[in-house]
C-alpha cells in the first residue's frame, strides 16, 4: 500500500502523516503543483495552514493542480483522508458535505480527545469496531462542523457520520458532537482530530493508526 | 481576457456575513463587548468581511461569489456596484 500525503504551502502535518503511514505501508510527500499522483494507492491531505488560510480556511488549496487528479481519484473510489486543514479543503473542494466555522470559544485549542466511531463501514476505519472509543488530540482554531439539518438526516441515513467526540468532549461546538464525516461512497473521511499525532505510545496513544490500518487493509483500487 | 473598447471598470463590493441561523460567536463576542464601554441598546451583532474589487463584467458577479468569495453553505453574500 502506497500513501500519498500533498504538501501545500502552509502545510504542516505532511511528515507526521507521512510517518504514520509508513507504518503500515510506504508513503511519500506529493507536491501541490503535481498533477498526477504517482500511481499511489491512498491520498492524505495533512493538517496545516494551506495558503495562511487566506479568504476562508481550505478555500484557495483547492485549486491546487494537484487537486484535480485528488477528486478524479477520490470520484472513481480512491481513499482519501483529510486531517484537520485537509478535513477543511475536502469540504471546500466538495468532496465532503458541510463545512468548518471557528471554534465557539474563538480560540485554538490543543488537547487530547476520546473519539467514538459511530460507523466502522467508511475505507479509514474498518479496522475498528462500531462504538470503539479512540483517543487521538485535536489542535485547531476552526473546527466546529456545520451542515444544514437535511444534509446531517442525509448523512446520517447513510451512514456517513464516522466519528463523534464522546459525551462531554466536543471541543469546539460541533453539531451533533461529530467530529469526521465521509462521502457518500465511504471511501473519503475528513476528521478535525489528528490521527498521526496519535501512533507511537511515547506521545499517549496509538489509536491513531487503526484510521490507516484500515486503509492499507484494502485492496488497492489505484492502477 | 481582453476588455471591450470604452467599457469601464467597475468597482465592486461584495458583503459576505455569516449565514441567519448559525452561531456567530465572533458577533456575540462584540455584542457583549459594548455595554462593557458604555455603548447600550446594541442588538444582532455580526461579523463579516468586506471585498472590494475592480471588475470588468460585473455581470459575473454572483459565480465567482458562489465559487470561491463565499461559502455559500455557511455565509450569506450581497454585491454592490455603483448605479449604471
Amino acid at each position: 500500500m502506497r500513501f500519498g500525503v500533498i504538501r501545500f504551502p502552509g502545510s504542516c502535518d505532511e511528515r507526521d502523516a507521512q510517518l504514520a503511514a509508513s507504518r503500515v505501508g510506504d508513503a511519500e510527500i506529493l507536491w501541490h503543483q503535481d498533477r498526477e499522483l504517482g500511481g499511489v494507492d491512498a491520498i492524505i491531505v495533512p493538517g496545516g495552514f494551506s495558503y495562511g488560510d487566506h479568504l476562508r480556511v481550505g478555500a484557495i488549496a483547492r485549486f491546487s493542480p494537484i487537486m484535480t487528479a485528488v477528486d478524479t481519484f477520490a470520484r472513481s473510489g480512491g481513499p482519501v483522508l483529510g486531517i484537520c486543514n485537509g478535513f477543511q479543503v475536502l469540504c471546500e473542494a466538495g468532496l465532503l458535505p458541510g463545512a468548518l466555522l471557528p471554534n465557539v470559544s474563538l480560540r485554538f485549542l490543543c488537547r487530547q480527545v476520546e473519539l467514538d466511531v459511530v460507523s466502522a463501514a467508511s475505507a479509514w476505519t474498518r479496522a475498528c469496531l462500531p462504538g470503539e472509543r479512540l483517543s487521538v488530540p485535536v489542535k485547531h482554531t476552526t473546527g466546529r462542523y456545520y451542515a444544514p439539518e437535511p444534509v446531517l438526516e442525509e448523512m446520517a441515513e447513510h451512514g456517513q457520520i464516522v466519528l463523534r467526540y464522546a459525551p462531554g468532549q466536543n471541543p469546539n461546538g460541533s453539531v451533533g458532537d461529530i467530529a469526521g464525516v465521509s462521502n457518500a461512497g465511504g471511501n473519503v473521511l475528513g476528521l478535525m482530530p489528528h490521527p498521526e499525532h496519535a501512533v507511537d505510545p511515547l506521545t499517549g496513544s496509538t489509536d491513531g493508526l487503526k484510521l490507516f490500518a484500515s486503509a492499507a487493509a484494502q485492496t488497492p483500487v489505484a492502477a | 481576457m481582453a476588455r471591450e473598447v470604452g467599457r469601464a471598470v467597475v468597482r465592486a463590493r461584495v458583503l459576505i456575513r455569516p449565514k441567519a441561523g448559525i452561531l456567530d460567536p465572533q458577533g456575540q463576542t462584540v455584542e457583549r463587548a459594548l455595554p462593557a464601554l458604555g455603548f447600550e441598546g446594541v442588538r444582532n451583532v455580526h461579523v463579516g468581511r468586506l471585498i472590494e474589487l475592480d471588475v470588468d463584467d460585473p455581470a459575473r458577479l454572483p459565480e465567482m461569489c458562489e465559487a470561491l468569495l463565499a461559502n455559500p453553505l455557511i455565509e450569506d453574500y450581497s454585491i454592490e456596484t455603483p448605479d449604471p
